[in-house]
């Protein structure tokens, strides 16, 4: 035991504080005014930029950035059922009693977000036996989910953005002035690289968000830490180069050259010369399956395994020149606009594509998926942008026509939607995470100095970067980037030692380039054709039928009601029952049937003797 | 050859025995006899012997020739080897006395009971097994509960423990306790001084006085109460379960009479004491009337009353099920006029209007919140009010011909063919709607109006009817006995015929659904809706009309649709000076684009692509006909039409394809067989449906997906052996069973949650005598 420490201490200002705590008795389930202050005051996220702090206080807030608050703030109103579950935890030594016992009720949208099974589907009847382990799984998901939702109180940031004042359009908003509200660190996220020299220039974030690399037509290819301004290399390949895209590290480098894709390292040696994928026009990496995917002039879509350097699948679309290319964050799969108004969704397990959606009149000019893979953006010839729903219906949500379509689009982490047309960025906002973005009122919109070339948003960080003909143009989108990023996935801060940690782990997470499909949860269902067959096979064998219903057997009954008479007859009226479903349901289809033949022209008697 | 002989030798001395056994029974058989048969023995062991050499081995004694005489000293059984039965020896004998001993001996012999032969050793080895499988299954058996728990544990650690049955309370634990520190002795001296408790942290005195507030008696006597209601509450249960198997109808009629005329007397003394309360009553009267008219309860148009109207014809019991139906269906139907026009007839009216607002009598506005239909019903009927003078004609007019049909028979009295012809004007009226649905599609504005008008009508009917019922004395309810004058009868025919007419409008087709929806009745709420869609809407009344007949060529129109929709062109772009030029120079772009588009028809093409898909992924027809066969031969000769009739397989039609509905979509039909390869396909056990299974794999249990408590929860091992520790096999007191001293399989049982039960008493018992301490 430990004697509690004398208030006439050896150190002033311990006293001091003891003091304070002495006149102010106050726990923590009391009321207070200063908690919530507290809590807001804490460090600002490094990407959010509150311009506007005194406007958005008064008017009524994000639902984003009140949720952290209510999960601190109120947990009164679902406590009383809690109290009542236990009452012997009441009593504790002191006699004390908890307020708040247990552990604190987290919201139910909260864990929704989190929640995997679909409970509104119907299950068949299921054995006592199933129905436990069903309940089982359905316990664990609910407490993963708990859990999850609970541990969502540990993302420090939250995400910021713009708010123009009553009427203010915050398109009106530039660069500069944002420039001049936020704070000095980023402040210097917005730069401009005059890069007249070599031409119009593409350019590639790496997934933690820290490097950036380029290429301008001309040949010019340079990477360096945006952040730090620190320049990696800056090399001239003496060629044309059409496409530039990070590796899963940014140590290695793919630059897509006039005549073959090359590949270099972080000090712009080249690693590789990969001529099998000759005139290459677009670059896509996927991070989780180690894949390059690369479209070319010549038609092809190749998929490169880079962590073995095989080439996986080339796939040819048969649609001509392939210059339109994004890839579904969400299930990996790549989208190739055509000049014939459609975008086909491939995968390198198919050799046709697995989807192909008819978008535009004209021929597409540019895709985007959003990073829930829910929404895709296309602009076409015929100066319309449009985002369609991913989800299975693949309809157009909204449509928009720009005076002058949009060239290059992307989409940000949180939903943003960027779209480039001829030397002006215009950027359109949703509600919110994974919400349509809606194209009637810009966002944003910056003016830059040539013809845009090339969009990105940096991933972690509120910045767009835009490649134009007049070099580089990193501008500050508030809220476009997700403001908490996952340590062990993509640390931006990571040393090297962490890097080539992390890239083992990866690569011992890579997943196979074949399990690419429209939903990447296939896995978790059952190959149904397979399991039939294999049915059907042993249906064969065994000469009957092991699963089948067992005929209906009365059971005998007491007070002599069970004469063999009255058996047969409760037996016969089940059959019947059975028959007359039977008989129902074939004239339904036939019904069916009947109504799905065309009533098209009336037989005439001379169709006899047709043969 | 001697092995062979000695054995024929042994082999006849064996027989020799055998055969002598019965001649010999007379123990006491004297000398003489005995060397007889010596004799006869030795005689025949030298015949035995002489015929060795010989082939015929065993030399019978033949006989000649049949001999009648058949004496008790020539008996042999030798040659017909017949066996001897004692009984038939014994018959000559039975009359001799000097044979009684032998008898004696003879029954004392049969008296004796001999032991039943033994099972055979597979029968005793069955039962043995039977008996034994049988008694331990049963003590086996005991252990399912447990076997089936630990199989549904999440995880099992070895070697399995016994569950720690008592947990010392609190009390004991802190009742050890002794202040050492000063500053312990300091604060315990301080809570002495305050009679805080020091040894019983739970409770201070005043507490416990608390808890034993209740007594002895007061618990007695509040159980007894509880006891008392209950034993009330099942005698009322059982009576009214006993009333409800009660089967005779008149007395379930004449309850439910009695209930009624309750229910109104109760309504009339609430209506004098509050009438608020009774405002409220009539309010849910009002309500269940509507509800009755909304049904098709008494409409005579379920299924029973089909079944009946066939037999109406000639069954009389029938047509009056029928019409007490329908005389129901009106009374349930009535207006409710407060039933006291007979109590107060002058000033009635006043006086109601006092106490039911006209709100509630005429139309709910006010009780059941707006509802439409009656909201434009008013406002019609006032706007019409002045024009209408006389509503009881105009309501007759529509069915003034079947009135005057009605006239010509109905003069005679028989009320059941009006009602009979009700129901078949009923049925063809509903034929009729069915058939002029498309009709009235077609041109909806028309069939709004002629809706619009029935709504007239009905208020017309409602104003009509509430002059009429106020003014006869009696009530229309006694109608339904079948009495009623034809006139009245004529009446209430007419006043239905609006109701019938409204009848088909109720039932809507898809079409004027699908329409109501498109004009933004109910918005889609789970997917923001196209933009094609909605503006599809838009402009649906224009569209709408054609509708039915270009259902066929849906798809095309929709992608049509799809493409060519007018998006709203974007504004506010950078600079405004830039933006004007561009929107002067929009029109030259588009006319531009447009030219420049003429050529290629994109939709067109796409179309053919889906339909070469299509046709692509549908499965194939097989012609098994072989020209030639079965056929005289000749060149370039063609199968008849029935012969490849016969031989092609039609191919059965797959599912439906996925985009079949999605116009400007093309996916892929192919099965992804890599991905196939890595899905399951066998069902695990406990699961009978695939759903099932995959319902139990959607969690995912990575550490990528969760966090890390979830993560070590959801991949804890099921077993966990501790190293160093020998695993026995479960014992009956690893599991709270008592083990007897023979083996564990003779077990007793102790239900789990009695143990758990006993535990709270153990510790309720103890926690006093802790208090006491």
């Amino acid at each position: 035991m430990e004697t509690a420490p004398e208030p006439g201490g050896d150190v002033p200002p311990k006293t001091k504080k003891l003091r304070v705590q002495r006149k102010k008795p106050r726990r923590y389930w009391e009321e207070e005014e200063s908690a919530p202050t507290a809590a807001r005051g804490s460090p600002r996220p490094p990407g959010s930029k509150k311009r506007k702090q005194e406007a958005r206080s008064q008017r009524p807030k994000n639902a984003y950035i009140q949720k952290k608050a209510r999960i601190a703030k109120k947990p009164q109103a679902p406590k009383r059922p809690r109290e009542r579950r236990n009452p012997e935890s009441r009593q504790t030594l002191s006699g004390a009693q908890d307020p708040f016992p247990g552990p604190a009720p987290v919201p139910a949208e909260a864990t929704g977000k989190f929640r995997r099974i679909n409970k509104s589907k119907k299950l068949p009847h299921a054995k006592p036996q199933t129905q436990n382990r069903l309940e089982v799984a359905e316990a664990e998901e609910e407490e993963t989910s708990l859990r999850a939702a609970r541990s969502a109180l540990l993302l420090a940031e939250e995400p910021g953005f713009l708010e123009g004042e009553d009427g203010e359009d915050t398109a009106k908003i530039r660069q500069a002035d944002i420039v001049e509200a936020v704070d000095i660190a980023s402040a210097a996220k917005h730069f401009d690289l005059n890069l007249r020299q070599f031409g119009p220039y593409r350019l590639n974030y790496s997934q933690t968000g820290r490097h950036l690399a380029f290429g301008g037509r001309r040949g010019h290819v340079a990477a360096l830490d945006w952040v730090t301004k620190k320049l990696m290399c800056e090399i001239n390949v003496m060629e044309a180069v059409r496409d530039i895209r990070f590796l899963h590290s940014e140590a290695l480098l793919a630059v897509a050259q006039s005549r073959w894709l090359h590949i270099y390292d972080n000090q712009g040696i080249e690693l590789h010369c990969i001529r099998r994928c000759d005139r290459i026009t677009r670059l896509e990496f996927l991070p989780f399956h180690f894949l390059l995917a690369s479209a070319s002039e010549t038609g092809f879509l190749t998929y490169l395994d880079v962590s073995v350097g095989k080439i996986v699948a080339a796939l040819n679309a048969r649609a001509g020149r392939l210059d339109v290319m994004a890839q579904n964050p969400y299930n990996a799969v790549i989208h190739l606009g055509h000049s014939n108004g459609t975008v086909s969704l491939w995968s390198p397990a198919l050799k046709e594509p697995l989807a192909k959606i008819l978008c535009h009149r004209g021929g597409v000019r540019a895709v985007a998926v959003d990073s829930t893979g829910t929404y895709m953006a296309t602009s076409g010839l015929d100066h319309q942008l449009k985002v369609f729903d991913l989800r299975g219906t693949f309809q157009p949500l909204s449509a928009q026509t720009l005076p002058q379509g949009a060239g290059h689009l992307a989409f940000s982490q949180r939903g943003l939607l960027a779209a480039g047309t001829s030397d002006v960025v215009n950027i359109w906002a949703g509600q919110g995470k994974g919400s349509l973005p809606s194209l009637q009122q810009p966002y944003l919109t910056h003016r830059l100095s040539g013809h845009v070339h090339g969009l990105q948003f940096c991933p972690f960080e509120d910045v767009l970067g835009v490649g134009h003909s007049g070099g580089i143009t990193s501008m500050l989108v508030p809220g476009a980037a997700e403001p908490n990023f996952d340590g062990l996935e993509s640390n931006p801060y990571r040393s090297r030692k962490q890097r080539q940690e992390w890239e083992v782990k990866a690569l011992l997470e890579k997943v196979p380039a074949e399990l690419i499909c429209l939903d990447p949860r296939a896995l978790a269902e059952v190959d149904v054709v397979t399991l039939e067959q294999q049915k059907k096979e042993r249906i064969e064998r065994l000469g009957y039928d092991p699963e089948a219903k067992t005929p209906f057997q009365p059971k005998p009954k007491q007070k002599g009601r069970s004469s063999t008479a009255s058996l047969v007859k409760r037996k016969k009226k089940v059959m019947d029952e059975e028959h007359r479903d039977k008989v129902r349901q074939s004239l339904q289809q036939q019904q069916k049937q009947k109504k799905a033949k065309p009533e098209g022209a009336r037989p005439s008697a001379l169709d006899r003797f047709v043969r | 050859m001697s092995a062979t002989s000695a054995k024929s030798l042994l082999a006849l001395s064996q027989q020799d025995e055998l055969v002598d056994l019965p001649k010999d029974f007379p123990l006491s058989s004297s000398e003489d006899e005995g060397e007889n048969d010596g004799e006869r023995k030795h005689q025949k062991l030298l015949e035995a012997i002489s015929s060795l050499g010989g082939k015929n081995r065993w030399k019978l004694t033949e006989r000649s020739e049949a001999s009648l005489k058949v004496s008790e000293f020539n008996v042999s059984s030798d040659g017909t080897r017949e066996k001897l039965v004692l009984s038939d020896l014994l018959q000559s004998v039975k009359a001799s006395s000097s044979l009684v001993t032998i008898k004696k001996q003879l029954t004392r012999v049969k008296s004796k009971k001999t032991v039943q032969l033994p099972l055979n050793k597979e029968e005793v080895a069955q039962i043995h097994r039977e008996v034994a499988f049988n008694k331990t299954s049963q003590a086996l058996s005991k252990w399912d509960p447990i076997v089936l728990k630990n199989r549904k544990a999440k995880q099992l650690v070895f070697p399995l423990k016994k569950e720690q049955a008592a947990f010392a309370p609190l009390e004991h634990v802190v009742g050890g306790w002794k202040a050492r520190t000063p500053l312990e002795q300091e604060i315990l001296n301080v809570l002495q001084k305050n009679k805080q408790p020091v040894t019983d942290p739970l409770l201070t005195p005043a507490e416990k006085a608390s808890l034993k507030a209740m007594s002895l008696e007061e618990a007695k006597m509040r159980r007894a109460e509880l006891q008392r209601a209950r034993a009330l509450q099942s005698y009322y249960e059982a009576k009214a379960r006993r009333e409800k198997k009660i089967k005779s109808k008149k007395y379930h009629k004449v309850i439910k009479k009695g209930k009624a005329k309750k229910a109104l007397q109760d309504f009339e003394s609430l209506r004098q004491v509050n009438p608020s309360v009774a405002l409220e009553e009539l309010e849910k009267v009002e309500r269940a009337r509507m509800m009755e008219r909304m049904s098709l309860k008494h409409q005579n148009s379920g299924k029973w009353a089909k079944s009946k109207a066939i037999m109406a014809k000639y069954d009389p019991e029938a047509r009056q099920a029928m019409q007490e139906q329908l005389a129901k269906n009106k009374e349930l139907t009535q207006k409710l006029q407060v039933s006291m026009e007979s109590e107060e007839e002058e000033g009635g009216v006043d006086e109601e209007e006092l106490l039911v607002p006209d709100a509630v009598n005429e139309i709910q506005m006010k009780a059941n919140g707006p509802n439409p239909w009656m909201l434009r019903s008013v406002t019609l009927a006032v706007s019409e009010a002045d024009e209408q003078q006389d509503p009881v004609q105009l309501s007759c007019e529509p069915t003034a011909g079947e009135d005057s049909e009605s006239d010509g028979e109905g003069n005679s009295g028989a009320t059941e063919e009006t009602e009979l012809r009700e129901l078949e004007e009923r049925r063809s009226l509903r034929k009729r709607s069915e058939l002029s649905h498309v009709a009235e599609a077609r041109d909806h504005p028309e069939a709004r109006d002629t809706s619009s008008q029935e709504v007239l009508l009905e208020v017309r009917r409602l104003a009509q009817k509430l002059p009429k019922e106020t003014q006869p004395s009696q009530p229309s309810k006694g109608s339904s006995t079948g009495a009623a004058p034809p006139a009245l009868e004529k009446e209430q025919a007419a006043e239905e015929e609006p109701l019938l007419l409204q009848r088909p409008e109720r039932a809507r087709t898809l079409e004027e659904l699908d329409e109501l929806s498109g004009e933004g009745c109910c918005p889609n709420l789970e997917l923001p809706s196209p933009v094609s869609q909605g503006l599809h809407a838009g402009r649906s009344p224009k569209n709408q009309p054609a509708d039915p007949k270009k259902k066929g060529k849906m798809q095309m129109i929709d992608l049509q649709n799809l493409l060519t929709t007018r998006s709203p062109s974007g504004k506010s772009l950078a600079v405004p000076t830039t933006v004007e030029e561009e929107d002067e120079g929009e029109r030259e772009q588009k006319q531009t684009i447009k030219e420049a588009f003429a050529g290629d028809d994109v939709m067109a093409d796409f179309l053919r692509e889906k339909r070469e898909a299509e046709e692509a992924s549908k499965p194939k027809d097989v012609d098994l006909t072989l020209p030639g066969w079965g056929e005289w031969g000749g060149v370039g000769l063609q199968p008849s039409a029935k012969k490849r009739r016969r031989f092609f397989i039609k191919a059965p039609e797959g599912p439906p394809r996925r985009d079949q509905k999605l116009p400007n979509v093309i996916l892929s039909e192919k099965r992804n067989i890599h991905v196939a390869a890595h899905q399951v396909h066998v069902l695990p056990y406990p699961f009978s449906h695939h759903h099932q299974f995959e319902q139990t794999i959607q969690t995912p249990i990575g550490s990528t997906w969760n966090t890390q408590r979830a993560f070590q929860k959801l991949t804890t091992p099921k077993v966990v052996t501790k190293p160093g520790h020998i695993i026995k096999p479960i014992k009956a007191e690893d599991v709270g069973y008592r083990s007897s001293s023979r083996s564990d399989l003779s077990v007793v049982q102790r239900n789990p949650k009695q143990l758990s039960k006993r535990h709270w008493k153990q510790l309720k018992k103890n926690s006093p005598e802790a208090l006491e301490q």
